[in-house]
């Protein structure tokens, strides 16, 4: 049996070697680099750097695409050692931890805040990044990093409402209540992740998201718990699935994933309230890495233009790269969900450590709350665990005697 | 009656083999919807051969799982003939102290192997991914070994060394070969919850490798590429050709056991 394994193993491994030499000389979208002399400098030296990065976040796809790291790589000479993560928490979860070495990591806004002022980022020297020039001044100077020091933006997006046209009167929508309104109920699909969820809650409640108040996060706690029996579901990218297939009328979500699943349904339809949240994700260096020219050459390459527009139509979400953003398809630019107008839109800012503590245990309170769950159920479990357990061996033991009797 | 529990076997199976089949029938889908079939490709395949994401991840799946095995199969071996060797009370104790790591939840697991490399200052990668998987395989194989010295005659060893062997002779002649099964068992039993695991390799694994269903997890952002679909389709034909060849070739030998065994009878 292990033969089997390991010849099946052997074919898997050939295979792979193979088809990795094939994919790089192979491109099906033609990319031009500006300078190519300053791509040259880490050339036979061996340098790796490790990425870390949102998963299907850069246009990976060399038989009808591009692989853009591996292009990286051939033009460089640099490895990237490319691993993923589900989410900011989680990549912050694995910095904090220790352990790991990254070089460049991607996290949105609001988690970019927290790293900077807990030390967790270098400052990034720009020179090396001449393709800066390129990311649009609306993306600079962001509230997250003021002095544009330590971040460079690869996309941005904004929350909105993407809705079913034969669900719901596009009429009807007019702001974030449709959320809360008792005729979808059971059609309502809700953000799962506690951050998200409270700014929706917020924003219906007149508030702001970036708030610190304590009663008003009460009291969106409560709004949450009032909305709860008319959701749907509580989903990431199941959104996707439901949305489709025409399973729910009404999600929020992401201007990039609308724009992808309104190709693949022409009844879906896109709503942005104008109180909605902006986000940026971007391109940073943890303090812990030692090979901060290499990863500014990475940055760099991935502002170049072609390089930004391919990502940008592979993955769907906007790019902050102006000249790429010229590249896209006139039906794309043109595109207002892809493209909206985010003039006065605030982004999200890091909050301090007591309100994300108390945010995540309203979250966990609204997401429990009608199953009546109580401190004395849990003790109540395990003790009907260790009842159960103690008679089977009391069980055994009395029919081990009895047998030893005869 | 008959009918009825015919029936209801096929009731279970459906219901075992339906995610599978929905699965496999979506990695053939035009689009990248998994709700809507717009037509049939086999891009998805072609794709996934050219994913280095995803290919790496599977490699680096595979080499975890068969190295970790490798080593849990030595070190469990070894573990469950000593253990077998010890007195009554002791080897209560160390059976149950090996059963532990199997009962924890592999959250625990995780986070307690992630804290204790920290600890000892250890950059998390492939030493540490494959360590953590030894320590939840080495139970497995101890508990597949264990039966098996258990219904071996111990007298068979003793014949052994009477009529000459050493006892590393004997260990390898008579001792292994008795427990042959149950090692193959636990090492194939190994490489499963290797490739499995989700929870321990999260927290063990670093910057540079990640396995599949790290990878797998990361893409529930924006949306798991059907590529995981071809690839698990993948993945599922392969295991059922094995089973099926390793089944053809089990049956095989018993028949040609049982006729030997016949033939041997009527002389």
């Amino acid at each position: 049996m292990k033969r089997f394994l390991a010849v099946a193993m052997a074919t898997v491994m050939l295979l792979s070697l193979s088809v990795a030499a094939y994919a790089l000389s192979d491109q099906n979208y033609p990319i031009n680099i500006e300078d190519m002399d300053y791509y040259q400098r880490f050339q036979g030296q061996d340098v790796e750097i490790n990425v870390y990065n949102w998963g299907e976040y850069l246009a990976n796809d060399p038989v009808d695409f591009i692989d853009v790291n591996a292009i990286f790589e051939e033009l460089t000479g640099i490895k990237v050692n490319y691993t993923l993560f589900a989410s900011n928490e989680e990549l912050y979860a694995k910095m904090k931890a220790g352990g790991t070495n990254y070089d460049v990591i991607v996290p949105s806004d609001y988690m970019i805040g927290r790293m900077i002022k807990e030390g967790m980022l270098q400052k990034l020297d720009y020179s090396n990044i001449p393709n800066y020039k390129y990311i649009g001044e609306q993306y600079k100077n962001t509230n997250f990093d003021p002095n544009n020091e330590y971040s460079v933006p690869i996309y941005w997006g904004v929350v909105g409402i993407i809705y079913n046209k034969t669900m719901v009167d596009p009429s009807e929508i007019k702001g974030w209540d449709i959320l809360w309104d008792k005729d979808y109920a059971g059609n309502i699909l809700m953000f799962s992740n506690s951050r998200d969820a409270f700014a929706l809650s917020l924003l219906d409640l007149g508030y702001s998201f970036n708030t610190t108040d304590e009663k008003e996060l009460r009291e969106a706690a409560d709004h949450l718990i009032e909305q709860k029996p008319l959701v749907q579901a509580y989903v990431m990218d199941e959104i996707y699935d439901k949305m489709e297939g025409g399973e729910a009328a009404i999600a929020p979500y992401y201007n990039g994933d609308a724009v992808l699943m309104m190709k693949e349904n022409k009844d879906l339809d896109f709503y942005m309230p104008k109180d909605t949240s902006m986000f940026v994700d971007s391109f940073c260096v943890p303090a812990t890495s030692e090979n901060r020219e290499a990863a500014e050459m990475y940055i760099n390459f991935m502002c170049e233009t072609d390089v930004a527009a391919a990502n940008s139509i592979f993955v769907g979400y906007s790019t902050p790269q102006t000249e790429a953003y010229k590249k896209l398809d006139e039906d794309l630019r043109d595109n207002i969900v892809a493209y909206p107008d985010v003039t006065g839109l605030q982004s999200m800012l890091t909050l301090p450590e007591e309100t994300n503590t108390l945010i995540d245990g309203l979250w966990t309170e609204t997401i429990a709350s009608n199953s009546g769950n109580s401190p004395w159920l849990f003790v109540l479990l395990i003790v009907g665990l260790l009842a159960a357990a103690v008679t089977i061996v009391l069980v055994r033991r009395a029919q081990k005697r009895k047998k030893n009797m005869y | 009656m008959k009918t009825a529990s015919r029936l209801y076997v096929w009731l279970v199976y459906i219901f075992l083999y339906a995610p599978i089949a929905v699965l496999i029938f979506f990695s053939f889908n035009q689009a990248k919807s998994r709700t809507v079939f717009t037509g049939f490709t086999f891009d998805w395949y072609r794709k996934l051969m050219t994913n280095d994401v995803i290919i790496s991840a599977t490699m680096n799946t595979l080499f975890v799982a068969i190295v970790a095995s490798s080593i849990a199969v030595l070190l469990g071996t070894s573990a469950a003939i000593g253990i077998m060797a010890l007195n009554r009370k002791l080897r209560a104790l160390v059976i149950n102290v090996s059963y532990l790591p199997m009962m924890n939840p592999d959250i625990i697991t995780g986070v307690s192997l992630m804290l204790l490399f920290l600890f000892l200052r250890m950059e998390l990668g492939f030493t540490t991914l494959i360590l953590a998987h030894v320590t939840f395989n080495v139970p497995i194989v101890i508990f597949n070994v264990m039966p098996k010295l258990r219904q071996m005659d111990k007298n068979v060893y003793n014949a052994a060394l009477d009529l000459g062997c050493n006892p590393t002779q004997a260990f390898f002649k008579v001792l292994l070969p008795e427990i042959m099964p149950g090692i193959t068992a636990g090492f194939l039993m190994s490489v499963t919850y290797s490739i499995d695991d989700f929870v321990v390799s999260y927290f063990t694994s670093g910057s540079t490798s990640q396995v599949l269903s790290v990878v797998i997890y990361s893409m529930t952002r924006l949306k798991v590429s059907p590529e995981i679909n071809a690839l698990s389709t993948i993945m599922f034909v392969v295991v059922l050709t094995i089973l099926l060849i390793v089944n053809v070739n089990g049956s095989k030998k018993e028949k040609l056991e049982v006729r030997k065994i016949g033939g041997g009878s009527t002389l």
